[in-house]
């Protein structure tokens, strides 16, 4: 369990600015989320801790080490990607246990870990499925799965149920939640949608071309929202 | 009943025009070999089995060498090319191309010149290796870049980077990342490539014939010397048989490594700006290295025209326009380009015409066994081709030998299978429900053909025609066994300069190269400009 801190991070894309300026911490242990619409840089703070671009200015600190020159790879933070990016060339079981053969696990270690996995997201049958085979929401299952395998030091989330029916969205937010308390593992999850940024975080930060307008718990939020635009994008989250 | 005439000819004209040009040859080769005093027994020891194994082991030898060599030089650009937005993309992919379709008699006089022990580049072979070989392969590679560069590099692009990203949140290194994401999932791509290479280099004629040390042949040059130096034409009709025979395999494993990867293709361009300095520096080192290559032996044949015995000039052009008597050639060279460009345009003409109606066909059938003999006539190697034709037309009732028009025929034979490549994904990539629509709406087959689908396949057409037009004028395995003596095109000029010692000769032989580099890359930079902008991928 670890914690995480960004300060003024501040991220461009030629001329357009995508973080402007962002201070988020994340306790150990935690789970945040950042909500806001399309286009407002949460996909990007998420890659930013990662490492998979580059901070044009300020800093991400992960257990108070400056990840600063830290490559991604070397970071130990997991990330579920939008579109689950499996590896096409790899069958279920050889995508979740990707991350320990890398971490160099010995063979009988690995399958037990992966054999939990698949157990924790419902998918200990399909072990030797091609990830073509199967459904969207077992393909996001897999991908949650490949995540926390490695145990990684930081969970991210990036809009884990946006290519989901809402039927199959209610189902996966409780594997989710159980998987991450399970692990017990910091999370961060991004996400447009307004009842499941609240359903699964304990703080949610709303986010806005770029920066972070405000950051509390859902209650407060909808209490005392800091302005005009937060108190409309909550009250309409299709806004 | 319109539709069923329309059908019949677009079925008809090719089918024939094919069994008439290739079957005929292709068989006359295969009784040549086989019958009369010529049998393939006695071609056999006339050859020697040595000879013919020492030929075999050559051919696969180096067309191995060649395919690994070119994918590894090509696949830092195929990278680049795939996964950056940058400036000069859009004249490299043309320079790849221009190189593609450069004559081989030209790249090889140009590369021989470079890497000859007084060359600019002669370190590159150090003293005791092997200098025919380390030609041929250059000259291998600088063909076929353009091939791995264009298919791996577009494959690249289509490939989800989330993927990678996920592989390095999961503790790979890039150098992991790439051996065990990357390498894997580029895997058919470098295989379609890498197969097309192969039969390129397997096939290989002019740069091997010009380049090639003591001793050393391919088939295609081993056909050759038998047929026109040793006049052994049934051993020449022997190798022939096994040489095709060879292609066909080649063709049937390649076909299937192409279709893997057409259906293995994504659907959105992960094209961006290079984002870290090292990332800008691979970028820059690429751009500089491919301007470097691609124009280097034009450069050098350039500078070679220019040099004459009296000092930098235009001496070697002027020569161009006389009939010089201390050359070998009976006619002005300026001549071998005008009858270079007659045969050329004939030859892109029928090439168009003939390739565009088995398009159709192919597009419309499209099912693996009408492919396959489709195909076949497209792999079959310029060599083959000239000595058939020369074998088929040579006896009354067919006795057309020094007629002008079997040059243009078997140079059209040469380009149709770009033809066919250039329009069957375009005929294909036309959804079946527009034309059910323009059904619907009232136009009969032959309008739907005049108003939907030649529209919409122009720009391949034109595409097509340029590299006909190309690749006819640089055209030498077939036109050296079929061009009349006194009507040299001028790959085959070069060729008898170069064979002939003499300042004037080695001069001329030269400037002619010159201009058969400008005829070539005018032809295929105005087509490739005349292509929609959403066309070329940027």
């Amino acid at each position: 369990m670890s914690d995480v801190a960004v300060r003024g991070a501040v991220v461009r894309y030629g001329q357009r600015t995508a973080l402007d300026g962002v201070d988020l911490d994340v306790g150990s242990g935690e789970m945040v989320a950042i909500l806001g619409p399309s286009g407002c840089g949460k996909s990007t703070l998420l890659r930013a801790i990662a490492g998979l671009v580059p901070l044009d200015a300020g800093s991400v600190r992960i257990d108070g080490e400056d990840m600063a020159g830290v490559p991604t790879h070397r970071r130990r933070v997991g990330l579920m990607f939008a579109d689950h990016a499996l590896f096409p060339h790899l069958d279920v079981a050889g995508n979740v246990g990707f991350g320990l053969r890398i971490a160099g696990w010995d063979r009988q270690r690995l399958n037990r870990r992966v054999g939990e996995m698949l157990e924790l997201v419902g998918l200990a049958d399909r072990a030797d499925s091609a990830v073509q085979e199967l459904s969207r929401g077992q393909q996001q299952r897999v991908a949650l799965a490949r995540t926390l395998a490695p145990e990684p030091r930081l969970v991210m989330l990036d809009e884990p149920m946006s290519s989901l029916d809402r039927v199959l969205r209610r189902e996966l937010n409780r594997t989710v939640s159980a998987a991450l308390e399970q692990a017990g593992a910091t999370a961060l999850l991004v996400t447009h949608d307004r009842d499941e940024a609240f359903a699964m975080s304990g703080r949610v930060g709303v986010m806005r071309s770029g920066r972070i307008e405000q950051i509390d718990t859902a209650e407060r939020l909808l209490a005392t929202p800091a302005n005009g635009w937060v108190a409309d994008f909550l009250a309409d989250p299709s806004a | 009943m319109r539709s069923g005439a329309l059908r019949l000819g677009a079925f008809a004209v090719p089918a024939g025009f094919l069994l008439l040009f290739f079957a005929y040859p292709v068989l006359t080769l295969i009784a040549t070999a086989f019958a009369g005093e010529g049998s393939l027994g006695q071609a056999w020891s006339a050859l020697g089995t040595g000879r013919v194994a020492g030929v075999i082991g050559f051919t696969l030898w180096q067309a191995l060498l060649s395919t690994l060599l070119t994918v590894l030089v090509a696949l830092p650009g195929a990278w680049v090319l795939g996964r950056f937005r940058f400036r000069g993309r859009a004249l490299i992919e043309a320079l790849s191309v221009v190189a593609f379709v450069m004559p081989t008699v030209v790249v090889a006089t140009a590369i021989g010149a470079t890497l000859a022990d007084d060359g600019p580049l002669a370190w590159l072979l150090p003293a005791g290796s092997d200098r025919g070989l380390g030609a041929i392969l250059a000259a291998h590679v600088y063909f076929n870049l353009a091939v791995v560069l264009r298919m791996v590099g577009s494959y690249w692009s289509q490939l989800d980077r989330q993927v990678e990203d996920a592989a390095a949140v999961l503790g790979a290194s890039p150098g992991r990342t790439f051996w065990t994401v990357t390498l894997p999932r580029l895997r058919p791509a470098i295989l379609a490539a890498g197969s097309i290479v192969f039969l390129f280099t397997f096939t290989s004629f002019g740069v091997v014939l010009l380049l090639a040390g003591p001793g050393q042949a391919t088939m295609e040059v081993e056909i050759q010397r038998q047929a026109l130096f040793l006049f052994n034409v049934p051993a020449a009709a022997a190798l022939s048989v096994l040489q095709i025979i060879a292609v066909v395999a080649i063709l049937v494993a390649q076909t299937g490594l192409s279709r893997r990867i057409a259906a293995g293709g994504g659907s959105v361009a992960s094209r961006r700006r290079p984002a870290s300095r090292g990332e800008g520096v691979a970028v820059t080192v690429f751009v500089v290295a491919a301007f470097a290559v691609f124009a280097g032996p034009p450069v050098m044949v350039g500078v070679r025209a220019l040099a004459t015995a009296d000092g930098w000039g235009w001496g070697n052009f002027t020569a161009l326009a006389a009939t010089d008597s201390t050359t070998v050639l009976s006619i002005a060279p300026a001549e071998a380009v005008g009858n270079s460009l007659l045969y050329a345009v004939l030859a892109a003409l029928i090439a168009v015409f003939v390739g565009g109606l088995m398009s159709l066909a192919l597009a419309r059938r499209g099912t693996s066994v009408w492919e396959g003999v489709w195909l076949l006539p497209l792999g079959v190697s310029a060599v083959t081709l000239g000595l058939g034709i020369l074998l088929a037309f040579d006896s009354p009732p067919l006795d057309w030998r020094g007629s002008l028009f079997m040059v243009p025929v078997a140079q059209a034979l040469v380009a149709i299978p770009f033809v066919v490549r250039a329009l069957v994904p375009a005929l294909r990539a036309i959804s079946p429900q527009i034309l059910e629509a323009a059904a619907l709406l009232g136009a009969s087959p032959r309008q739907v053909l005049r108003h939907v689908e030649l529209p919409l396949v122009g720009r391949a057409g034109l595409v097509a025609l340029g590299f006909s037009l190309a690749v006819s004028l640089g055209e030498f395995g077939a036109t050296v066994f079929v061009a009349r003596g006194d009507r040299p095109t001028v790959p085959v000029a070069i060729y008898r300069l170069l064979g002939t010692p003499g300042s004037s000769n080695q001069g001329q032989a030269m400037a002619l190269a010159a201009v058969l580099i400008v005829l070539t890359a005018a032809v295929v930079l105005a087509t490739d400009r005349w292509r929609l902008p959403g066309e070329r991928h940027v």
